[in-house]
Formats: C-alpha cells, sequence, structure tokens
C-alpha cells in the first residue's frame, strides 16, 4: 500500500539504517519490553484512498440536516450569523493555520500581530483593558474566571445567576470542584437574575457574582443595579459572560464595574460545527493582568527599534511556572480567533453595530408577530435575539414537525429546567428575513392550534 | 521584504469607510429606545478598524508572509509533531454537512456527524488499548486535567480521600504539574537517572498512601521509552495509585504497542499532533480522554453511544465528573483527524511510527559528533541534543536556534526539558524526506563550525529575518497589550 503523506523510499531507510548502524528498523523499537508489546494488527478499517474516503465522507455529511439545508432558530449560545467570504480565504492560508505557538518572533510576527489586534478588539468591545489571545469556548473561559476569582480573593463561594447558559454553569462546576471552590446559584425571575436572592447569599465569602449578559433566556440583565449592590461588596468580583456581538449595540460590561468579562466570538465568523472548535475571549482590569490565564501578546521593539510582538508576561503560564501556573492552559484557539478578528475588521465600527441592531430589529419583529398570532412569549423584558416562546406541546415533538417543514426548531428549555415544559428557546439572527419569521410564527400557530 | 513595521489594521483605518455586506433591513423598524432603558445603549462605539475588503486581505496576506508554517519549511519543534497537515482533511471540515451543523439539533439529524465520533473514539480506544474514549476535551491540557479529575473520583468513590498527591517526572511538560494543581492536587516530583528515564528507587521514596496517580509521558520529553513500565505501573498500582499516560509523544509507538496494555488507567491524545490536526497558530486543538473500564463510569458527560442502530447521547451518568465541554468537544478537529486515521489505517499508522523513529535516530547519530548527546541509546520520534559544548565557547542554544532562522528553518524546542543542559529538542516528524533531514544537519554541522570560527555571525543572527531579536524584557516590564490609537 502507498502513502502519500510518507515519503520513505526503500533507499532512504536502506542509507539510514546503515547510518545508525542497524538492520532493521525493528531494532529500534527493541526498548519497548517484550510483555507490552503489540504482537497482532490494529484492528482499524483498510486504507482508504482520498476519491473514496472523500465520498464516503461527502455521503455521511449529507446525512445531516444543516443550518443552510434548513431554515434555522435555534441557538441557545451558538448562531448562524453571516460570515464574509473572506474569513475562510485568510484562515486558510497555510502561514498561519500550520503555524504553532509563536515562540520564534523573528517568524512569527504575522500571527503575533494578528493576536495582538484580537486583542485589542476584544478589549474595544468589552470596554476592558487587557484581553488575551483566547480560550477554548465561552465556558471554560467563564470557569477560568470563576478559578481567578477564587484565587485572587482568596474566597470559596461563587455565586452563579441561573439565567447563565447551562453547560457553561456545568463546566463551571466542573472546574470549582477541582478548586475545591462552592458554587451557588441564584434564581431568575421574569427572566433576569433575582437580585433580591443575590443579595440575600452575598457575603464576606464571595468570590464573584457571575452573570450573562444578555443571559440564556436573551434577556438583557439590570447590570446597573448589580454595579450598585456590588458596591457594598467590595472585594466580591463582578464576572460577566457576554456575546460580544451584542456589545455592538449594548453597553459594555467593562462601564458596569466587570472584573472580568467573557464570552465567545463564534458569532464572528465561525461556523456553528457542531459546537466546537469555536473561541473563548477573556478580558480583565489592568489590575489582574498579570493574572490572566492563557497566552498574551505584547508589543515592543527590536534591536533596530522597529515595532513588533512578542509572547509576554509568561511567568503566569504553566511551561514557566508548572504547578503554580495561573492556569494549565497552553494550545488555545488561535485560528479562530483569527477568523474572528477578520470578521470583525471586516464589520469595522459601523458593521458591528448594524449587525447587533439589526438582531435587535429582527427579534423584536418576531416579538410583535408571536403576539399578533396569539402565542405567549414568557418574558418581556429587553431583549436582544433571543426569546423564550411557549409552544404549549412537547417542544421535540414541535421541533419533529417544524422540521418536516424546512424549520430547525429553537432549543428546548424543559432540558435543563422542567418547569420549563412546552418552552421554545428561538434566536433571530440578521440573516433570517421577514418571510422566514412570517412562516416560522405561522407554522408554530397552526401546531399549537 | 525589508525591516520595516508593518502598520496594524487599526491604522489603515478611515472614517466612512466599509467592508461588511448586512442585508437591509426588511421588517418594520422600531424605536430601540423604547425597549431598552438607556443605561443599557452603548453610548461610545467600539474603535473597530473602517478599512475596505481588499486592504483586509492585503493586511492578512501580509501577516501570513511574515509567519511560518510547515507548509513553509522544516519544522522540527520537538515535543509538538509538526507534521504535514493534509490538505483533504481540510476539505472534509469544510463539508457544509458537518460545518454547518448545530450541537443541540436533535440527534436524529446529526447521525452522520455522531457515526463519525462514534467511529473516531472506536478507532482511538483500539490504537491507544483503552475500553472508552470521550472526544469532549478541547485539547491536551484539559483532556490531562479531565483524566485527573476522574482519577480523583474513582479514589473519592472508594472512599480514598487521602490520595492528594500526583507524581510527575523532571522531564515532564509544565501543562502536567499545572493540571495537577487546576484538579487540587499536589504535584511531586521524581527524579530521572543518568539514563534520561524514571529513577526506580527515587519513585519507590515518593510514591505512597498518598499518591492519588503518576503522570507520564512515554516515551519521555527526551524522546526515550520507559523501558521499566512494567515496574513502574506496578509500584504505582500496589500503593493504590493509577497511572496517566500524556499522549503527547503516541506518534511514537503505534501499532508497536498501546499505552492499555502498559498498564495505563488514563489516556489523553493530542490529536493536533499525532493525528495532523493542523496547529493553527497555537490552536485549536482536541484532546480525547481514554480510560480502563474501571473508570468508564467517570467519564465527562454526555457520553455517544450505539443503541442498535442509532447514535445517541447518554446524559444518565451518575458517576461522571459533569461536563469540562460546553457541547462535545472540537468537532471540526475531530473530523480531520478521523480522515487521517481512514486515510492510513492499521498499516499506515505503523509505518507513521517507524519512520517518525527512523527519522530521529538518524538525524541523531548524524548530529552526535558536533552536538553533546546526554543519552546515547535510541530514541523514538524526538531527541534531545545539548548545547553546552557551545555555551563553553559563548554561544548559547539561542543563538544556534536565531542563526538556523537565516537558513530558512524553524528552529527546535529549546531549554526544554528542563533536565538537560540548554536543551535543543529536535522531533522530525515521518512526513519529512531524507532531503529535508540531509540539509537541516548539514545546516546544523555548519552551525556548530560557525560558532568555533566566527561565534559573532551566531551571536547576532538572525541576520535574514523581517524583524531581529526582540526586547522581551522592555515588553514585560511596561507591557502594552492592546493598540492605542494616538
Amino acid at each position: 500500500m502507498e502513502f502519500r503523506y510518507l515519503p520513505m523510499t526503500d533507499e532512504d531507510k536502506k542509507a539510514m539504517l546503515e547510518k545508525i548502524g542497524i538492520r532493521s528498523t525493528e531494532q529500534l523499537f527493541s526498548d519497548i519490553p517484550e510483555q507490552v508489546r503489540l504482537k497482532k494488527d490494529l484492528n482499524l478499517k483498510f486504507p482508504t484512498s482520498e476519491p473514496q474516503l472523500m465520498s464516503e465522507l461527502t455521503a455521511l455529511s449529507k446525512k445531516n440536516v444543516n443550518v443552510k439545508t434548513h431554515t434555522s432558530f435555534l441557538g441557545a449560545g451558538v448562531y448562524d450569523h453571516y460570515i464574509p467570504s473572506i474569513v475562510d480565504h485568510i484562515i486558510s492560508r497555510s502561514e498561519f493555520y500550520t503555524a504553532y505557538t509563536p515562540y520564534q518572533p523573528e517568524i512569527s510576527q504575522g500571527e503575533l500581530q494578528a493576536i495582538f489586534e484580537f486583542q485589542t478588539m476584544i478589549c474595544e468591545l468589552t470596554g476592558m483593558d487587557v484581553a488575551n489571545s483566547s480560550m477554548y469556548d465561552g465556558a471554560t473561559a467563564l470557569a477560568e474566571a470563576t478559578n481567578l476569582s477564587a484565587a485572587q480573593t482568596k474566597r470559596n463561594k461563587i455565586l452563579v445567576s441561573k439565567a447563565v447558559h447551562p453547560e457553561s454553569r456545568a463546566v463551571i462546576k466542573s472546574y470549582s470542584s477541582g478548586q475545591r471552590v462552592e458554587v451557588v446559584e441564584i434564581d431568575h425571575k421574569d427572566g433576569v437574575t433575582d437580585l433580591d436572592a443575590l443579595k440575600k447569599e452575598i457575603d464576606e465569602h464571595t468570590a464573584s457574582v457571575v452573570l450573562q449578559y444578555p443571559n440564556f433566556f436573551g434577556q438583557i440583565e439590570p447590570l446597573k443595579e448589580v454595579e450598585e449592590l456590588l458596591k457594598e461588596h467590595e472585594k466580591t468580583m463582578l464576572i460577566v459572560s457576554s456575546n460580544p456581538l451584542a456589545l455592538g449595540y449594548l453597553t459594555p460590561p467593562g462601564e458596569f464595574g466587570a472584573d472580568i468579562v467573557v464570552g465567545d466570538t463564534q458569532v464572528f465568523g465561525i461556523p456553528s460545527q457542531y459546537g466546537g472548535p469555536h473561541c473563548g475571549y477573556f478580558a480583565t482590569t489592568k489590575k489582574l493582568m498579570r493574572k490572566v490565564p492563557g497566552r498574551l501578546v505584547g508589543q515592543t521593539v527590536d534591536e533596530d527599534g522597529i515595532r513588533g510582538f512578542v509572547l509576554t508576561l509568561q511567568a503566569r503560564e504553566q511551561h514557566i511556572r508548572r504547578d503554580k501556573a495561573t492556569s494549565n492552559i497552553c494550545s488555545n484557539q488561535a485560528l479562530n480567533a483569527l477568523a474572528s478578528s477578520v470578521a470583525m475588521s471586516s464589520l469595522g465600527k459601523q458593521g458591528i453595530k448594524k449587525m447587533a441592531w439589526l438582531n435587535m430589529q429582527k427579534a423584536y419583529y418576531m416579538k410583535k408577530r408571536l403576539n399578533d398570532h396569539q402565542i405567549p412569549v414568557t418574558f418581556n423584558g429587553a431583549l436582544f435575539n433571543e426569546i423564550v416562546v411557549d409552544v404549549k406541546h412537547s417542544v421535540s415533538k414541535v421541533n419533529d414537525q417544524l422540521l418536516g417543514l424546512g424549520f430547525i426548531g429553537g432549543y428546548d428549555l424543559e432540558k435543563f429546567d422542567s418547569q420549563f415544559k412546552g418552552k421554545m428557546l428561538i434566536a433571530i439572527t440578521e440573516i433570517r428575513t421577514k418571510a422566514e419569521i412570517d412562516a416560522f410564527v405561522k407554522e408554530v400557530g397552526d401546531i399549537r392550534g | 521584504m525589508a525591516n520595516q513595521d508593518f502598520p496594524l489594521i487599526f491604522e489603515h483605518s478611515k472614517a466612512g469607510r466599509t467592508s461588511y455586506s448586512l442585508p437591509e433591513i426588511d421588517v418594520p423598524e422600531i424605536d430601540l429606545n423604547n425597549e431598552l432603558a438607556s443605561a443599557y445603549i452603548r453610548e461610545t462605539e467600539p474603535d473597530l478598524p473602517e478599512v475596505s475588503e481588499l486592504e483586509i486581505v492585503r493586511h492578512y496576506t501580509g501577516l501570513s508572509r511574515r509567519n511560518y508554517g510547515v507548509d513553509s519549511g522544516f519544522y522540527p519543534l520537538g515535543s509538538c509533531t509538526m507534521k504535514y497537515n493534509p490538505k483533504m482533511n481540510e476539505d472534509v471540515a469544510r463539508l457544509e454537512g458537518f460545518s454547518q451543523i448545530h450541537p443541540y439539533q436533535d440527534t436524529k439529524t446529526v447521525q452522520g456527524a455522531l457515526e463519525v465520533m462514534y467511529d473516531l473514539q472506536t478507532s482511538l480506544a483500539e490504537i491507544t488499548g483503552m475500553a472508552e474514549v470521550s472526544l469532549q476535551p478541547a485539547a491536551g491540557a484539559q483532556g490531562e486535567w479531565t483524566g485527573l479529575m476522574m482519577i480523583r473520583a474513582l479514589h473519592e468513590a472508594n472512599g480514598d480521600r487521602n490520595r492528594t498527591k500526583v507524581i510527575i517526572p523532571d522531564s515532564a511538560h509544565g501543562t502536567n504539574p499545572a493540571s495537577a494543581s487546576v484538579a487540587g492536587f499536589e504535584a511531586i516530583t521524581v527524579k530521572s537517572n543518568e539514563r534520561g528515564l524514571v529513577d526506580l528507587e527515587d519513585l519507590k521514596r515518593v510514591v505512597g498512601n498518598d499518591t492519588a496517580a503518576l503522570m507520564l509521558t512515554n516515551p519521555n520529553t527526551l524522546g526515550l521509552f520507559e523501558e521499566q513500565i512494567v515496574e513502574m505501573a506496578q509500584i504505582v498500582h500496589d500503593a493504590g495509585g493509577k497511572l496517566y499516560y500524556d499522549g503527547a509523544n503516541l506518534n511514537a509507538i503505534m501499532g508497536y504497542a498501546r499505552p492499555g496494555d502498559m498498564g495505563f488507567d488514563v489516556v489523553h491524545l493530542n490529536l493536533h499532533k499525532t493525528f495532523t490536526g493542523p496547529h493553527g497558530g497555537g490552536g485549536p486543538g482536541s484532546g480525547p480522554v481514554g480510560v480502563s473500564s474501571e473508570l468508564a463510569k467517570f467519564l465527562p458527560k454526555p457520553v455517544l453511544a450505539k443503541r442498535e442502530d442509532e447514535f445517541v447521547f447518554d446524559f444518565d451518568r451518575p458517576d461522571s465528573i459533569g461536563r469540562v465541554k460546553p457541547y462535545y468537544g472540537n468537532f471540526g478537529i475531530n473530523l480531520r483527524a478521523y480522515t487521517y486515521i481512514r486515510t492510513m489505517g492499521a498499516e499506515g499508522l505503523k509505518k507513521v511510527s517507524a519512520y517518525a523513529v527512523l527519522n530521529a535516530n538518524y538525524m541523531m547519530r548524524c548530529l552526535q559528533e558536533e552536538y553533546d548527546l546526554p543519552y546515547p541509546q535510541h530514541c523514538k520520534h524526538e531527541f534531545v541534543l545539548s548545547g553546552k559544548r557551545q555555551k563553553k565557547i559563548g554561544v548559547r542554544t539561542l543563538d544556534i536556534a536565531k542563526r538556523l532562522l537565516d537558513f530558512g528553518y524553524h528552529p527546535p524546542t529549546i531549554y526544554f526539558p528542563l533536565n538537560v543542559d540548554e536543551a535543543l529538542m529536535i522531533e522530525p516528524t515521518e512526513t519529512e524526506s531524507k532531503e529535508t533531514l540531509d540539509g537541516f544537519i548539514e545546516t546544523m554541522i555548519q552551525i556548530s563550525r560557525e560558532a568555533k570560527e566566527s561565534p559573532e555571525l551566531v551571536q547576532e543572527a538572525p541576520h535574514t529575518t523581517i524583524v531581529k531579536r526582540m526586547d522581551e524584557t522592555r515588553a514585560a516590564r511596561k507591557p502594552i497589550l492592546r493598540y492605542i490609537k494616538e
């Protein structure tokens, strides 16, 4: 069998073995003890040629319904947005995607500068001083933030709103249990965090308060009041998870005194691809700069005084500080951060606001249409691009019917809380048309009966 | 390109210029001020660049030219397995039926994707000799932490709450002790012996009834196979501890040996290393974990299962450590790894390891006269030289690395592992031809000669790159981490 990725010829092998002074490659494995040496062939599918494998995988891919074959109103953390064509062209430049971490700045200025620009864009959007080069995703970025808050405040209780994405809360719990930090969940009321409940729980052990803005239900959390509340608890940190697109229109968390702002830049140039890879961002204050997890790029000059960029403040990181590092993160999501940078550059100062505005306009139009059809909308507060709808019946059954009509319906909220039986979370982005919204509302109305 | 400042995207910005193409509003416009309190409406716009599409394309194309990837040239960065990233994998990952599916779609509508994932986890279990595999962790470090959390859950389930220590060799990657810390353990170091392997006597000394696990990379970061793995497994297991396999170096042993057969209880893999996921300038990666049947019930949830002819997610896992990542892992990277495994099969993967090891040994023998070789036995997929001899004449490993840039190479990993003075860690991978290896060997020999004959040539390197050595002290002392308009 020929293998196109393996350039070794018999002649090469012979010359190399001779240089090493052995007769066969097998001798190089003689240090593996006999009793643990594999004495059979691995039981894997046979090697497959490129054309055969391509057609097999293409056929498998076609078994999947997708957000381009169907009209999708599914969001809940992953969204179908406009992705400029240039994004994929640029991230397909192999100088970017076949490189690794820019350890050698002289030949990695491209990646370093791209990250520096990403950091700047995230700071601009969030209203924070410092942003890192990326995290795995929004949820792990949030969990890193809560761990940081516990370490920084030397406190061991985290208050997490139940209006934070359920999978993010699950990840926070996993990370906190490693650090033996207690997670207390704060109920929501009318679709936003119940501030009275929050008030009751905050005490001198509270390391941080965690909110999502806009929250999991698409509602806009009253950050201004939270800021007021936290004035009485100076040491307690405010951690906000934000859809960065929303910040094109909404006041950034930085202006409400947030200590750490995190989220996922999937909304900028990254396809849903079944949930990953996406791209977490992590932004904070100057005060916490030296506690940030992951890589940071800083500006400096070379020996001739020419501006350039390097990985910096590495004393925080695992390869230097080992068990005392601020996090264990090593590989991050650099290529996706690049995709998001290209998308953010493409939207620019005007476009980002317009795109956020369009999402809100369309979401409010959806809300109006739902009202017109007497389909109850569960929460009536200010929203961004998601709405909780009462579809009356089992959401999964409604979705089955919608699928037959060419729609991917919303998220079944009952999955995370039984009180939300028959409640569907729908997302309306800028690429959904009036006609699609009208048709969806009509079908949901008909299904409800 | 001449040595010059390369403008930031923000410095191209000009008010009024745009590059977006958003749909016009097609619904009746409302005044959002009536819906949203003014405190929540952004007053100052985020200062993103205002540039045209061509300017963006030129900007990033320019940046790409100031970067270096495997497609640009030889990249023997030890421990990172910088092998060729097949183009076909990129095409597969971009098929609409894979790239445009939403993680919350009904599983009935994504059976094609689930089949790939299931087949991949089954293949990885076979390659590693483990009972079950989860694709959820996002990268190697997250896989490490996930694995350790499972080990912790197992001990706790056994009522064994005193196992607070994780033993890690001094040659280990920094993520190992960091992951142990994040998982709430104390990291304990075990020394290497004069052959570069774990010192069994020291292991016996540090192991005890407080041992949660031993974390081991095998072959280790020196590229050496831990020959006494069976004895080590015995020592740790006898003490009630578990064995954790860091899969960073799996490229050396596929088809020759399996962690599961060596006695490891938990394994993580770096699909972006051994299984050709592109490194992406730092990521995204993918870090699946494999476990023995004893630990299977602790796997992160949900677990992908096959029920009759349907693939489903099993959330009913009462002993699970919980979620480590939203959704189901880095599917896009997993797809690339799957495509690679299907391309190679068992025969191809065994050849991958054979040639990775042959290439490394060949280079090692060609370089051992000019550079110190602290551990002279056969290596696996990588080897570590010491620049000690050159250091004596004033040329440091850093200088050698920088001089390599002048010849168009990405340097090896330097100053790691920490137990070798002036380390140069070289991993050629199997996808490089003998001609490429010979070219690099020749250059390394030439640099060694230069170090003796005209050391300043090496000490002042690089001479041909677009920028010279960077002032890293200045970057750290007065950090500038974002652009601020003047």
